[in-house]
């Protein structure tokens, strides 16, 4: 068989897989008796030996193969779950992933047997071996045969619960003079799209005759919630043979069995013998034991709802629609900016309304492209829990990673860059941030130090806060290093604000780390994290208190290509304003702005507000006089204000962010992009976020 | 892309010829995307001296930069026959350079190029890479890559 159309699903899959192996293992470590969660375990590792040895990973299938065979003996007690157990078992999963790395590369899985965790693995089952009678080769094939009964061809069609309506169909079908025939169909387990196999079946039997009843429901057959095989009842002329032959034409069909049935035989009989299922099926049946014990179990291992009604979709594709949606809207603007241009021919009423029409319609399609690029974050800080263990291991120190939040959205795009600053984040509260025992016992804090991942979503904006209950950030002596790197001066130290102390930890090579360690203190983290997470069109903050730990607020926009924005004018060029970071527009007589510290502000309603004037942060022509009355858009970054002399207001628009390209170097980074308005000229966009 | 067609010894490439001030300068043909007229170009603030800004290049942002401003000449003056030549670099995307006149296309066979690099002054870098000769003209081959990475160092 040719697999390598099933590549990319078998990526995704196995992904999920070790997701679901990792947080399982966390489970167990915590509570090893737990025996939903070795199970769990044991059906995930089971279906990676499946899917590896499908498609010919055959050093993949090795790994999993035995690693299965560990949680094999877990589960039937032969083994307890140890913490070493746990440090294997996860060096296996990365050695899975691994693997997974270079199939992603090469299509081919490498050559790395992992000899020594296979000697690990196997180190436990002949532990295994020692406390148990029975031997471990016994107890497989009888496992195997548990989770695949469907192999043995049992006429689970039998086991059908029949409603009235089904009854009623059957009698009508016989009393048509059709024949009716009772027929399960077991697909392959490698079988990869089990529902779509499902389909062929259906349509090659009802070439030949008509599906009177489904089990499991055509609904669920559909949407792939079964296991390996269904059963259905077909009313037909033809004979078993002809339909049993059309079933078994279909590719990757593993077995079919079937038998002609008639009402009496079916309602009849099983009425009177309710309590003696096997009776019914009077023919050579083989395990009754086994078929008995299947409908209880059956529940249990489909327990896991399969497959949702999802689709996966090539981040690229959707890239390609959010393009086309951004033309779209920008089209839309030029069409705008023409009807309502001065002497224009289109200004009458329907014209109007249609335009305006379009507008709500290019609005809700974006919002709907926008959705569908949406993932949760949970993707991303669902490896953080293992990672956090890890740290505590090499560090020494106890530490808990509580998250909340995980299922909340961000654009694709962001969520897959948003890994590498977090996780700098979590490694830097753990390696500076967490004290170590000692003196967390002589503060009086509980032994265990506890790092807090809280995510949710605020207006425009996915707040992340990385928070720990560690040391916090010593300010004099990031202030003492300032001056020794010839940062500031002694004395200009001296008049600094704590937060702007803090922020000398997001410039470039400035560490903090006593010693060097693996985990961070290279000189190369929260600048990078700064710039990483700026680069998203985000920003990051610190809170901080000496002694009781520190906080880093780490926000990002919901969204990276479109934007409601207020354009505004200063001199006769044009700016764009995220809608999202405006608190509110004022107009003010000049006299009210005042001076601190030789700079201006205005105290509006009680709150003194710092001004900043865009005519001088652009470059700007200077104005020819100063105008009675200003205009002053307020913004917010975090809980600060800012006010913004503009002077003029245009209007709010939808806007396209593009960049500007790796030529210009917008040196003070104000201008984050730029964006093509309706009549075609180009207006910047002002990041408010630097002119704090 | 490059049109340079191989024959035994002569090796033929193709010059778009345009005049910066009073010079002469080739620009390789397999660079060149697009020739557009002048049109308002969008400042950007606190950039290099020699971006000129942005423009809206059918739906894309493409900077423009002047080459006059970039060689140390005195600054442009757009008169009718100003172009932009819209070049398309393989990583960093599109460019626009702001040039006197476009003159002709021009081909050159290998063995009219002279490779010197001609260093006037230490302080002013050079911006090209050869010297073409066709008939008696002489032609400056510019050496685009060092009018981008000087500004991406600046």
């Amino acid at each position: 068989m040719d697999v390598s159309q099933y590549l990319e699903i078998f990526i995704d899959e196995t992904n999920e897989h070790i997701q679901s192996l990792s947080d399982c293992i966390m489970t167990l470590e915590n509570e090893p008796d737990n025996k939903d969660t070795i199970n769990e375990i044991f059906r995930a590792a089971h279906s990676l030996k499946g899917m590896a040895g499908t498609m010919g990973f055959k050093r993949m299938q090795h790994l999993t193969h035995d690693m299965e065979n560990v949680f094999q003996e877990v589960r039937s007690d032969k083994v307890k779950v140890t913490s070493e157990m746990i440090d294997i078992l996860f060096q296996c999963l990365d050695a899975i992933e691994a693997y997974l790395e270079n199939i992603k590369s090469t299509s081919d899985e490498g050559t790395e047997d992992n000899d020594a965790l296979i000697a690990g693995l196997n180190q436990f089952l002949a532990q295994a071996e020692g406390n148990a009678p029975a031997p471990e080769k016994k107890e497989e094939p009888k496992e195997e045969k548990k989770e695949e009964p469907a192999a043995a061809g049992e006429k689970k069609f039998l086991n059908i619960e029949f409603s009235e309506n089904d009854k009623e169909a059957i009698r009508s079908a016989a009393e048509g003079g059709s024949k009716v025939y009772g027929v399960t169909v077991t697909v392959q387990k490698e079988c990869l799209l089990k529902a779509a196999r499902a389909f062929l079946v259906f349509k090659a039997i009802e070439e030949l005759g008509q599906i009177i009843i489904y089990s499991p429901s055509s609904q669920d057959i559909e949407d792939e919630r079964f296991e390996l095989d269904f059963s259905l009842y077909i009313a037909s002329e033809n004979p078993l043979e002809k339909i049993i032959a059309a079933i078994k034409n279909v590719s990757e069909i593993a077995e079919t069995v079937g038998e002609e049935v008639t009402y009496e035989s079916l309602f009849g009989e099983k009425e009177k013998a309710e309590a003696n299922v096997p009776a019914v099926a009077a023919k050579n049946e083989a395990a009754p034991a086994a078929k008995e014990n299947k409908p209880a179990a059956k529940p249990k291992t489909a327990g896991k709802p399969v497959a949702n009604r999802t689709v996966r979709v090539d981040i690229e594709k959707l890239d390609a629609l959010m393009n086309q949606v951004s033309e779209l809207i920008i089209a839309k603007n030029s069409l705008v900016s023409i009807s309502s241009q001065e002497g224009s021919n289109f200004k009458n009423q329907t014209f109007t309304e249609q335009i305006e029409y379009l507008e709500r319609i290019t609005t809700t399609l974006h919002e709907s492209v926008m959705k569908v690029r949406m993932v949760p974050i949970e993707s991303v800080v669902s490896k953080f829990p293992r990672m956090i263990r890890d740290l505590s291991r090499q560090l020494d120190k106890k530490m808990e990673l509580h998250m909340t939040g995980e299922d909340t959205e961000l654009d694709r795009t962001v969520v897959d860059q948003i890994g590498d600053p977090l996780q700098h984040l979590l490694r830097n509260s753990a390696d500076h941030g967490l004290e170590s025992a000692e003196i967390r016992a002589q503060r009086g804090k509980p032994e265990v130090g506890s790092i807090n991942l809280n995510a949710y979503q605020e207006g425009n904006n996915v707040i992340i806060e990385v928070s720990d209950d560690g040391n916090g950030i010593d300010t004099e002596s990031v202030k003492r290093k300032a001056i020794e790197r010839g940062i500031v001066t002694p004395e200009q130290a001296e008049k600094l604000a704590q937060k702007d102390i803090i922020n000398f930890l997001f410039m470039p090579s400035f560490s903090m780390a006593k010693k060097i360690t693996d985990i961070s203190g290279r000189g190369v983290g929260l600048d990078v994290v700064k710039s990483n997470i700026e680069a998203l069109g985000g920003d990051v903050e610190v809170e901080s208190k000496l002694g009781e730990g520190s906080k880093f607020t780490v926000r990002l926009p919901l969204t990276l290509a479109i934007i409601q924005a207020l354009m505004v004018e200063v001199r006769d060029e044009k700016y764009a304003i995220a809608l999202g970071s405006i608190e509110t527009i004022e107009d003010l007589p000049a006299t009210e702005i005042k001076y601190v510290e030789a700079r201006e502000v205005i105290n509006l309603r009680g709150t003194v507000i710092p001004i900043v004037r865009l005519d001088q942060v652009l470059d700007s022509a200077p104005a020819e006089e100063e105008p009675e009355s200003i205009t002053i858009v307020i913004v917010r970054k975090g809980d600060r204000l800012a006010g913004l002399v503009v002077d003029d207001l245009i209007g709010q628009q939808e806007i396209v962010i593009k960049s500007l390209g790796k030529y210009i170097n917008n040196s003070n980074k104000t201008i984050s992009g730029a964006t093509i308005l309706g009549d075609g000229e180009v207006a910047l966009i002002i990041d408010v976020n630097t002119l704090f | 892309m490059d049109t340079s067609i191989e024959t035994t010894s002569n090796i033929t490439k193709q010059y778009i010829v345009v005049k910066i001030g009073n010079e002469q300068y080739g620009i390789d043909i397999g660079y060149v995307d697009n020739i557009v007229r002048m049109q308002p170009i969008t400042r950007v603030p606190k950039s290099q001296v020699y971006f000129k800004g942005i423009i809206n290049l059918r739906g894309d942002i493409v900077p423009i930069m002047s080459i006059r401003v970039r060689m140390g000449l005195e600054d442009d003056v757009f008169t009718n026959s100003s172009r932009i030549i819209i070049l398309k670099l393989e990583q960093q995307g599109e460019l626009g350079v702001i040039v006197d006149e476009v003159k002709e296309v021009v081909t050159l066979s290998m063995d009219k190029i002279e490779h010197v690099k001609i260093n006037g002054q230490e302080s002013r870098e050079s911006f090209i890479n050869g010297i073409g000769k066709n008939g008696e003209e002489l032609i400056s081959l510019l050496d685009l890559n060092s009018i981008i990475e000087e500004s991406e160092n600046v």
